[in-house]
């Protein structure tokens, strides 16, 4: 009796069992281990990709230099240049395929996110988007010389940017499409309570709150198209000359670049194609630092 | 209280008689001059039929309050009347709803324009992702409005006993205050637009006393010029500020959950000498 009277006494102070952290403890051994798994599995997730940079910067770090960004592409056998024109012609390429996919991608998933809903047409344009989004981008190269350069009979930086388009549209699309339909639908309908249009509500509401969103997508899928060769070698070819404003002509392009100089016999090509790669890899990567904080909401900052 | 705790014994035992009849709204209402007359016959969400027989008459420069258990479909009714339950899949109207003599459901009526004279304050509180003062002032863009928009949006937050708070970040995220605030913005920005009838859905039920307070102040003054229909769980408020009290109950006698009135009455005479039983009994246990 005086046993009993003695150990029920604290709980009606303390707590029942005990709140306190046992490392023997079935859960908490359970917890420990689980963490331990999906740390460690992370960072072999992250083993291939900072060996590649670790190789980017120690082969290709060695030539970088103002004068890489200044002078054109060497000949076989000789000695300094730079990849100027490659970094130049990328830019362009990715600039026109930019102008050809934004405009389609994003107006079509405006569609498909307020106007198509379970319409067949949205249903169909959904499932093709999704199909071209796991097009080998060959195909891609091969469709934009059949329709472009075999029309216009040249190889040229718009039939290059046609086909790096055909990549974009569909994740441009799609991520754009999820982006809109992220908005709170209670946001929608404050927009129409007060007595805005459809339109109005697209234009005003919807669309600049998905904004952050759709910038990611196309940042991905310019992210992809940067580094797209095959494409190119069909379109866009190469040029060891400066791009002189005229899209009709070929171009050169760093991914080209690489592909040319990294099995070529001469050392000094190589190693170009190495700073090449550093060089493409940086701009990607300042491309999507770049996107984040410009289109950081106010409140997160 | 749990309403629907005490639904299921009631529907059972009374039968359907025990409401208003049509004389008796005629009645309560008198001879003032009634801005938007509800006159519900059925109101479906697909095959599911919501509310029924709900004629709830609404008399200009007053306040009235809609009543009733959780789910009886006091918003649902709150929503036909500025249309936003056309944005529902499958919702089907039959009745009317004259707003100044013009049937809002008739087929020539744009329900856009009936938004834009008639404003709405959601159950949710749902700010826009832009600035404090760009939330307030998009009815004023949206309306065309060429007066001072720093004053009316000053006015409309001072109305919504929101000023204070938000004075010196009018330009941080609408989205960045609390669930009460943002619920005051939202009144703001509804009533910016100065709207002739204002719904509103459970308004303060995310606020604090003196917040509620400041709120129903407000609906007291603006009901000087404009006209208020509110939704509420909370009696006491409905006692306060409502000139005219709807109460809504539930039938689960079919298998279904259909919404209907059962009493709209002057709100003194509501709730201190309720004429139906389940009135009665819905007063009663609020206050046990
Ligand atoms: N969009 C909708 N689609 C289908 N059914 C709905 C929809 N909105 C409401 N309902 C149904 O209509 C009935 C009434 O709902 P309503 O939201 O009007 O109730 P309420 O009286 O406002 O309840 P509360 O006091 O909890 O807000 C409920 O049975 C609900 O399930
Ligand atoms: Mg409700």
């Amino acid at each position: 009796m005086a046993n009993a009277a003695l150990t029920q006494a604290p709980a009606a102070t303390g707590p029942r069992t005990s709140l306190r952290r046992t490392i023997g403890n079935r859960r908490t051994l359970g917890n420990s281990a689980l963490t331990v798994l999906a740390v460690s599995l992370t960072l072999l997730a992250m083993f291939p990709l900072f060996s590649v940079l670790y190789m980017l910067i120690v082969r290709g770090g060695a030539l970088l230099s103002p004068s890489l960004f200044t002078e054109l592409t060497p000949g076989a056998g000789m000695e300094g240049g730079g990849i100027g024109n490659a970094v130049v012609g990328t830019l362009v390429v990715v600039a026109i395929s930019t102008c050809l996919a934004l405009p389609l991608g994003f107006l079509g998933a405006v569609y498909l996110a307020e106007y198509g809903g379970d319409r067949k047409l949205a249903t169909l344009v959904r499932f093709a988007a999704k199909v071209l989004t796991g097009l080998p981008s060959i195909l891609a190269g091969v469709f934009a010389y059949a329709t472009v350069v075999v029309t216009t009979g040249s190889f040229s930086a718009l039939a290059g940017g046609c086909a790096m388009a055909i990549l974009m549209i569909p994740t441009v699309m799609l991520t754009s499409e999820s982006a809109l339909l992220a908005v709170p639908s209670k946001m929608k309908m404050a927009a129409f309570g007060m007595g805005a249009t459809r339109a109005q509500t697209v234009l005003r509401i919807v669309i600049p709150t998905a904004i952050p969103g759709i910038l990611t997508g196309v940042m991905l899928a310019l992210a992809r198209a940067m580094g797209e060769t095959a494409p190119l070698l069909f379109t866009a070819l190469f040029s060891d000359y400066w791009f002189e404003g005229k899209l009709t002509q070929p171009i050169a392009s760093l991914s080209v670049l690489i592909y040319n100089f990294a099995g070529s016999p001469f050392e000094h090509q190589v190693s170009l194609a190495w700073a090449a790669s550093l060089v493409l890899v940086s701009i990607v990567l300042i491309l999507n630092v770049t996107a984040q904080f410009a289109t950081r909401r106010p409140e997160e900052q | 209280m749990n309403s629907q705790e005490l639904s299921a014994p009631m529907t059972s035992e009374m039968p359907d008689s025990g409401r208003d009849s049509a004389a008796q709204i005629a009645a309560a209402v008198g001879d003032a001059p009634v801005v938007m007359d509800c006159r519900i016959k059925t109101l479906h969400y697909g095959d599911f039929l919501a509310v029924r027989d709900t004629d709830i008459p609404i008399v200009s420069n007053e306040i009235t309050a809609f009543i009733g258990p959780s789910g009886c479909g006091k918003s649902t009714v709150l929503r036909s009347l500025n249309r936003m339950n056309d944005f529902v899949n499958g919702f089907r109207f039959e009745g009317s709803v004259h707003y100044r003599g013009q049937d809002i459901y008739a087929p020539e009526i744009d329900p856009v324009a009936v938004r834009r004279s008639i404003g709405m304050v959601f159950q949710q509180p749902n700010p826009f992702a832009m600035s404090i003062y760009k939330n307030v002032a998009f009815g004023l863009k949206l309306n065309n409005f060429k007066g001072n928009f720093d004053e009316r949006v000053e006015a409309a937050l001072r109305g919504a006993a929101l000023w204070d708070e938000v004075k010196d970040k009018l330009s941080s995220s609408g989205l960045s205050l609390s669930g009460g605030q943002q619920q005051r913005l939202c009144i703001a920005r509804a009533i910016a637009v100065e709207p002739e009838l204002l719904l509103m859905d459970e308004p303060c039920s995310a606020l604090d006393p003196i917040a509620t307070r400041r709120v129903e102040d407000l609906m007291l003054e603006l009901k000087e010029k404009y006209t208020i229909a509110i939704v509420t769980h909370n009696l006491q408020q409905a006692q306060r500020v409502a000139d005219r009290t709807a109460f809504l109950f539930v039938d689960t006698s079919a298998g279904g959950r259909t919404g209907y009135l059962i009493e709209y009455r002057p709100s003194a005479e509501l709730f201190e000498d309720p004429r139906e039983e389940r009135t009665k009994a819905y007063i009663r246990g609020e206050f046990s």
